[in-house]
């Protein structure tokens, strides 16, 4: 992978340490998680006052959950629709089998253009595909427009959110990353003097760079439009001023009507931002002569999207509409942030997508970075049951390193199938309690307690004591109990 | 009523004062208990850890030894959210027909113990005493699997001299996750410390839940950092009275 010349870096799984690895490292990081906590509260008490106000949210997800399968049934029909509607509007849509190919098209077309530079609506579609550094590679500058973007861009920071990609930088920090990079010495924090500063930022970018680069939030196979939805504006810069326009999208963002926007954006807004209706809502079919881009491009990615397609519990994944309520449901994401996931898509929704776009050769840990509390379930607006997609990705990670020779003597590996054994035979079990009874005194202090167990069963006593084990247990005292009787 | 004990792996083995109180307590209430001395665990841990076959067969020794019982009351809630989410997807998968057709029959009379209690008993008030203040956790799997609502609550609010906590954040979790306590042991204890912190803002002399698991958790952490609270599983409440206090029970 060659590292970008300029601009942001781009987390890559194959390259990701492991999820605790990473996590500890985030863990060890007060400002940051003071900032992605305080960030994600304003969230979500926004969001749970905008759901409890909709007396329907129940039967909205129940319906936009069935719209989403829906689409992944006959996803081959609505994107040739979606093809058909859009080409005849006068777009050029382009398929890609993967990242690679999608870099390459994307290139081809702004070589078409003759563009040096290209700006860009916030899509994180595009850093899936490692689009940026791909792109400077090859002489080309990119300049992010979304806010957050840039605070990335500018700072050589990663996303750490799929909504609100700077979420872990507090304005101070923001403060420090505009006056250094765009030579303003003395830039205040306050958030109007930073907004400012970007604006005359963006402003030369908009009214220079004649070509644009977008993802999309959904397409709409009935009439071929694709929409995007944002808070600031400068999306909406971005489609009214550049001469050409390349969308990025996922198959998988495809809706069968027009109609089934009303569904989708009350939803999205709310579980997103938690706002009634987002600020602006852009919509835009083909080409309209005199106005806006006259020339539009579409580059459908699959990226392993089809794969997960095949797979009956898996391909829930793909009814996600990207609005990251479960990232901030999750009491994981909450202590580690994004950036431990080692992916552009982090929280759960991330634990379960990464893995399959690496067609599980890599980001195995993540699958296990959950508790399986069930919160991300809970709000899911398009109700992917995620807990049970990581279960069956834990499966095949099993599956898949059980029988390598250097997992044989793993702790985990090793204690689980004992453990199988003991629980095939309560006689069995029954002796191991014994033993294990014995075996313990070792280690439990005069409290009664045990404060520090070697190997695997350190991980506890780290930060845990351990109560001694008992004289008797359970099913002894109720054989004894039977005797008396008797 | 008769109902039949599944006092799950760590409860025997680590936890046995939870089914002994749950042993009081229902007899207090005259149901007629037995223990089928066969039993070992749910599965739950090898399923989690994505052991899906080694679960499938202490799924399949559940429904064996259970089939013909009356009912199964569980002092566990995430073992009784194993048996009603996962133990129909792996018999789906591994499964044959006898055993779907014996789970199906079983699964309407397998009960958590706060739900054998007001569902199936009819009662909230079972008599108890535990003049204390206590803060209950809500266990994510009783919360979100189960949907217990209620239930602890209006069991808690019965029990005489007892009063009861608010737990700020009660719907979060702690971070036991079991396996992922140690496979993730920093991000678990980063979890348990937000947990605890709630907790322990609330005063409260002892934290009850449903399931021992999140309280092996809560509690070492206790322990460890000397903290003034102590961890009681529910079912020891209930079984308390004026004349056999909680501590006669462990």
């Amino acid at each position: 992978m060659t590292q970008p010349a300029s601009g942001h870096a781009v987390l890559d799984p194959r390259f990701a340490p492991p999820f605790p690895q990473a996590a500890l490292n985030v863990l060890r990081n007060p400002q940051l998680r003071k900032n992605v906590a305080h960030a994600i509260d304003v969230i979500q008490s926004k969001r749970g006052k905008l759901v409890d106000e909709k007396t329907d949210w129940q039967e909205l997800r129940t319906a936009a959950s069935a719209l989403r399968a829906h689409v992944l049934e006959n996803l081959d029909t609505y994107l040739e629709e979606f093809e058909a509607r859009c080409t005849a509007a006068g777009g050029q849509v382009h398929w890609a089998a993967d990242a690679r190919q999608a870099r390459q098209i994307i290139l081809e077309l702004l070589r078409q253009e003759g563009a040096r530079q290209v700006i860009k609506i916030k899509t994180m579609t595009s850093a899936e595909i490692q689009l940026n550094p791909f792109l400077e590679a090859h002489g080309i500058k990119t300049y992010e427009t979304d806010l957050a973007e840039i605070i990335l861009q500018l700072g050589d920071e990663e996303p750490s959110h799929i909504v609100v990609p700077a979420l872990h930088v507090n304005r101070a920090q923001v403060r420090e990353i505009f006056a250094r990079r765009m030579g303003l010495e003395h830039l205040s924090d306050d958030p109007q003097a930073l907004t400012a500063a970007a604006r005359t930022y963006l402003r030369q970018k908009f009214l220079t760079i004649p070509t644009a680069i977008s993802g999309a939030n959904f397409l709409v196979a009935e009439t071929g439009a694709v929409a995007v939805v944002e808070s600031e504006g400068n999306g909406r810069m971005c489609l009214t001023l550049p001469r050409a326009m390349i969308t990025l999208a996922g198959i998988e963002k495809v809706l069968p009507r027009f109609d089934d926007l009303e569904v989708m954006l009350q939803l999205l807004a709310r579980s997103a931002t938690g706002e009634r209706m987002n600020p602006y809502t852009s919509l835009w079919t083909g080409i309209t002569p005199g106005d806006g881009p006259q020339r539009f491009h579409v580059v459908l990615l699959d990226n392993g999207r089809s794969a997960m397609l095949r797979r009956p519990v898996e391909r829930q994944t793909l009814k996600c509409i990207r609005c990251a309520a479960c990232m901030n449901a999750c009491p994981v994401y909450r202590q580690t942030g994004g950036h431990a996931y080692g992916s552009v898509y982090p929280g759960p929704i991330g634990a379960i997508l990464t893995p399959q776009l690496m067609h599980l050769k890599h980001a195995q840990t993540l699958p296990y970075a959950s508790s399986l509390c069930g919160a991300c379930y809970e709000v899911c607006p398009v109700k992917i049951n995620i807990p049970q997609v990581l279960l069956e990705l834990r499966s095949q990670v099993t599956n898949q390193e059980r029988h390598q020779a250097a997992r044989f003597l793993d702790p985990m590996y090793l204690g689980l199938r004992v453990a199988n054994l003991l629980f095939a035979r309560a006689w069995r079990f029954h002796l191991a309690q014994r033993l294990g009874r014995i075996g313990i005194r070792l280690f439990t202090r005069k409290d009664g307690w045990i404060h520090s167990l070697p190997g695997i069963g350190g991980k506890w006593t780290q930060t845990r004591d351990l109560r001694g084990f008992p004289r008797l247990t359970f099913h002894e005292w109720w054989a004894a109990r039977d005797k008396e009787a008797k | 009523m008769r109902a039949s004990l599944f006092i799950t792996c760590y409860n025997d083995t680590l936890y046995p004062e939870t089914g002994r109180a749950v042993v009081t307590l229902l007899e207090r209430l005259g149901v007629q208990l037995d223990f089928h001395p066969k039993q070992t665990c749910c599965g739950q841990m090898h399923a989690n850890t994505g052991f899906r076959g080694e679960a499938f067969s202490q799924a399949k020794r559940f429904v064996q030894l259970y089939h013909d019982t009356e009912t199964v009351v569980i002092p566990s809630s995430s073992c009784v959210a194993m048996i009603r989410d996962q133990y129909p997807g792996l018999f789906d998968e591994l499964g044959n027909e006898t055993l779907r057709h014996d789970f199906a029959a079983l699964l309407p009379r397998v009960f958590e113990l706060s739900e054998f209690l007001i569902d199936r008993l009819g009662i909230d008030d079972v008599g108890a005493y535990f003049p204390h203040r206590v803060v209950y956790h809500a266990s994510c799997h009783g919360v979100r699997a189960l949907h217990l609502g209620e239930r602890p609550y209006r069991l808690l609010g019965k029990v005489r001299g007892l009063d009861l906590a608010t737990l700020p954040n009660v719907e979060r979790c702690c971070g036991f996750g079991g396996t992922f306590s140690v496979k993730n042991a920093e991000v678990s204890s980063a979890m348990m410390a937000a947990k605890l912190q709630d907790v322990v803002s609330t005063g409260a002399e002892y934290c009850t839940a449903l399931d021992n698991s999140c309280l092996m958790h809560l509690g070492g952490a206790m322990h460890r950092q000397y903290a003034a609270m102590k961890t009681v599983h529910l079912a020891q409440i209930l079984a308390a009275t004026e004349s056999c206090p909680v501590e006669a029970l462990a």
